[in-house]
């Protein structure tokens, strides 16, 4: 039987305001796949969503939801989150998004490990303010901001949310869909930050000047410069230049949980224990 | 008479404990020199009582994470001074337009920019009106004195929820700094005065937080209870949904200034000091107002004949009785740690630019010798 997705969407929202065969109508199935399976009741469940196309996400899903300012994301997650540590609270944003003008804030989401999933929605490019160039844009690609080629270094999301202490990171693409859900549903049970890269296609934004006009043109794209893991750790460090390898890229259960390690301060403060100190800690640097 | 203690505390610390007192369980915030103090005492005080606090990465982290727990439905705090209000305005936007309440206490300090960090201004009186962009009726209370630094961010955190939005508490670096015996009322007496945010408690499927009469605030349930909608810094429906339907966009800035417009009444606070049978009228709030009232002491032992009135409530501006007061008194003197932020705003209420005004930014409090002498002049 087809699984129904409606149960978990906005039906009266429907059509989003994506355009025709965005990636991120897939993302957002995938999601609702992965929530089913872990069984959550809908009012557990918090998603909140930034600026940009992604921002949209929250509202086409029927949880308590939220759709933030541009970049704070994280920081309105982490309010919710550490008031109500028993929920389920889940990021959606984009790369321009969680990467640029809120990336301070994917930066110390990730460092506090506090039980967040941040699905970064990635494809490129600014794609609701018409193509300007995003942090992860690839160099030398046409961007309405830089129509002479992008000149900016390129971020590795997944690096930047390894680098930060997140205690999982992935990287799946809209290509493949039950892959995707499958690292979406581990993300989701994961305790702690976790992060996964969605790259996924803007034919009408990224494509229109890169020779990737259709859909399809731009999803080969995300084809070409991606790996799983396990080839790409196989290949010489020449052969992985340009390509993101996919997959879990770091899963890390022993790393302590923010709001877990913040009830020990309320035994602190209610005298139920000692002050904490380093030794409480494995890494004491 | 209700139960009061006797405590020693500072501004800072009796903000951060009147928090707590009035029920607030959550607290997001970022270092800043004046106020800092207010998130040292809070994140001892709320893991006592279950709550939570937490030190962002930055200003605006700090405001969102409180708002978030607001949106989540739990009384919730942050505590800046002006650089940081600068920072945290668009999200302090985002409150105003959700209806999200929050009580944020800005102990001010001398600006712009950097400005003087240790030292006392009130240059944030016109900023705490219009912090955002876009159309919003602000509230804004401000302390006169280190008792006020507890019962008005008590009363802010009422007024927070009763008008489902921000709620400035402007302290100022003397007041916040100020470290002395206070009479404050019982945490018990405090208890008995919460009115938490209205909530609907019918079925679901009836439920429309956004859909309220013109003069009332959104009812907003808490999350994770049942009735799920949404949040959004965007023109919403009943549901909260993005729209941008002519007539619910009208009906719903409309409903943000009316909200607050209609029920003035419910906000206004102000002290008026040896103001019958004076005939010189001065005007001044926070601890300008300490200054001007032993100014009036000293003057009326003179012979003058002076009075004080003093706004608590900043926003909305008590513009009735300033325009009463206006009409009696022919000398008028308006006192401010800034170049006349409220002055102009005395001067709109009352019709008349003939106001005479004493200002300081130079980072130091009034003395009452300034006042006398300036009152002498008149």
């Amino acid at each position: 039987m087809a699984f129904n997705y409606d149960n978990y969407l906005r039906v009266n929202k429907m059509p989003t305001l994506w355009c025709w065969g965005c990636g991120d109508g897939v993302i957002l199935k995938a999601f609702i796949r992965a929530v089913d399976k872990l069984g959550w009741k809908k009012d557990d469940v918090c998603v909140v969503s930034g600026i940009g196309c992604s921002g949209r996400f929250s509202s086409y899903v029927d949880f308590n939801t939220v759709h933030t300012t541009h970049g704070r994301t994280v920081a309105f997650a982490t309010g919710v989150k550490l008031a109500n540590p028993d929920k389920h609270v889940i990021c959606v944003a984009g790369d321009g998004d969680g990467l640029a003008i809120g990336g301070n804030h994917t930066i110390h989401g990730c460092r506090r490990n506090i039980d967040i999933t941040l699905i970064l929605i990635n494809n490129f490019i600014y794609g609701l303010t018409n193509s300007q160039t995003s942090p992860t844009t690839p160099q030398g690609m046409w961007t309405v901001s830089q129509k002479a080629g992008n000149i900016d270094p390129t971020f590795d999301a997944c690096e930047l949310a390894i680098a930060s202490g997140a205690s999982f990171v992935a990287r799946e693409t809209v290509n493949s869909p039950k892959k995707l859900e499958k690292v979406l549903l581990q993300a989701m049970e994961h305790k702690g930050f976790s992060f996964v890269d969605v790259l996924s296609n803007c034919h009408i934004n990224l494509g229109r000047k890169n020779k990737m006009q259709s859909a399809m043109a731009n999803l080969d794209w995300i084809d070409s410069i991606t790996v799983s893991k396990k080839k790409y750790d196989k290949m010489s460090p020449e052969e992985q230049k340009n390509l993101f390898p996919t997959g879990v890229l770091k899963h890390d259960t022993e790393a302590r949980e923010y709001c877990e390690m913040y009830e020990e301060i309320k035994k602190v403060q209610q005298g139920e224990r000692k002050p904490l100190t380093q030794d409480d800690f494995d890494k004491k640097i | 008479m209700s139960a009061t203690r006797e405590v020693i505390s500072s501004g800072n610390e009796l903000a951060a404990l009147a928090a707590v007192d009035a029920g607030c369980r959550f607290f997001g915030g970022y270092p800043i020199t004046p106020s800092s103090e207010v998130m040292h005492e809070i994140s001892d005080l709320l893991p006592k009582v279950g709550g939570a606090a937490i030190q962002m990465e930055d200003e605006i982290a700090g405001v969102a994470a409180a708002i978030g727990a607001g949106m989540a439905g739990v009384r919730t705090l942050t505590a800046t001074s002006g650089p940081g209000i600068s920072l945290k305005a668009e999200n302090l936007g985002l409150a105003q337009m959700a209806e999200v309440p929050l009580v944020v206490v800005n102990v001010m300090r001398g600006g712009p920019s950097t400005g003087l960090p240790t030292r006392v201004a009130q240059g944030d009186v016109a900023q705490a009106k219009n912090p955002s962009h876009g159309d919003y009726k602000s509230i804004t209370v401000c302390a006169g004195n280190l008792a006020e630094c507890y019962t008005e961010t008590v009363r802010a955190f009422n007024l927070a929820d009763r008008f489902m939005q921000p709620v400035f508490v402007l302290l100022d670096e003397t007041i916040g700094h100020m470290h002395a015996k206070a009479v404050i009322p019982t945490a018990e007496e405090v208890k008995k005065g919460i009115v938490p945010r209205k909530t609907f408690d019918g079925p679901a499927e009836e439920y429309r937080p956004y859909d309220v009469p013109q003069d009332q605030p959104a009812v907003l349930n808490p999350m994770f209870q049942g009735y799920r909608y949404h949040f959004t810094g965007l023109h919403h429906d009943a549901m909260g949904f993005p729209t941008e339907e002519i007539e619910t966009c009208r009906k719903l800035i409309d409903r943000l200034f009316r909200k607050v417009e209609e029920h003035k009444d419910e906000i206004e606070s102000n002290e008026e000091y040896m103001l019958d049978d004076a005939e010189i009228l001065i005007i001044g709030y926070g601890s300008a107002s300490l200054a001007i009232k032993e100014a009036v002491d000293v003057l009326r032992a003179e012979g003058v004949k002076v009075g004080m009135f003093r706004p608590i409530t900043l926003w909305p501006s008590p513009q009735e009785r300033l325009y009463e007061l206006g009409q009696k008194f022919d000398k008028i003197l308006s006192v401010e740690l800034n170049q006349g932020q409220y002055l102009e705003e005395i001067q709109r209420s009352m019709g008349r630019l003939d106001i005479a005004k004493l200002t300081k930014t130079n980072g130091r409090p009034f003395s009452p010798s300034d006042i006398i002498e300036k009152v002498k002049e008149l």
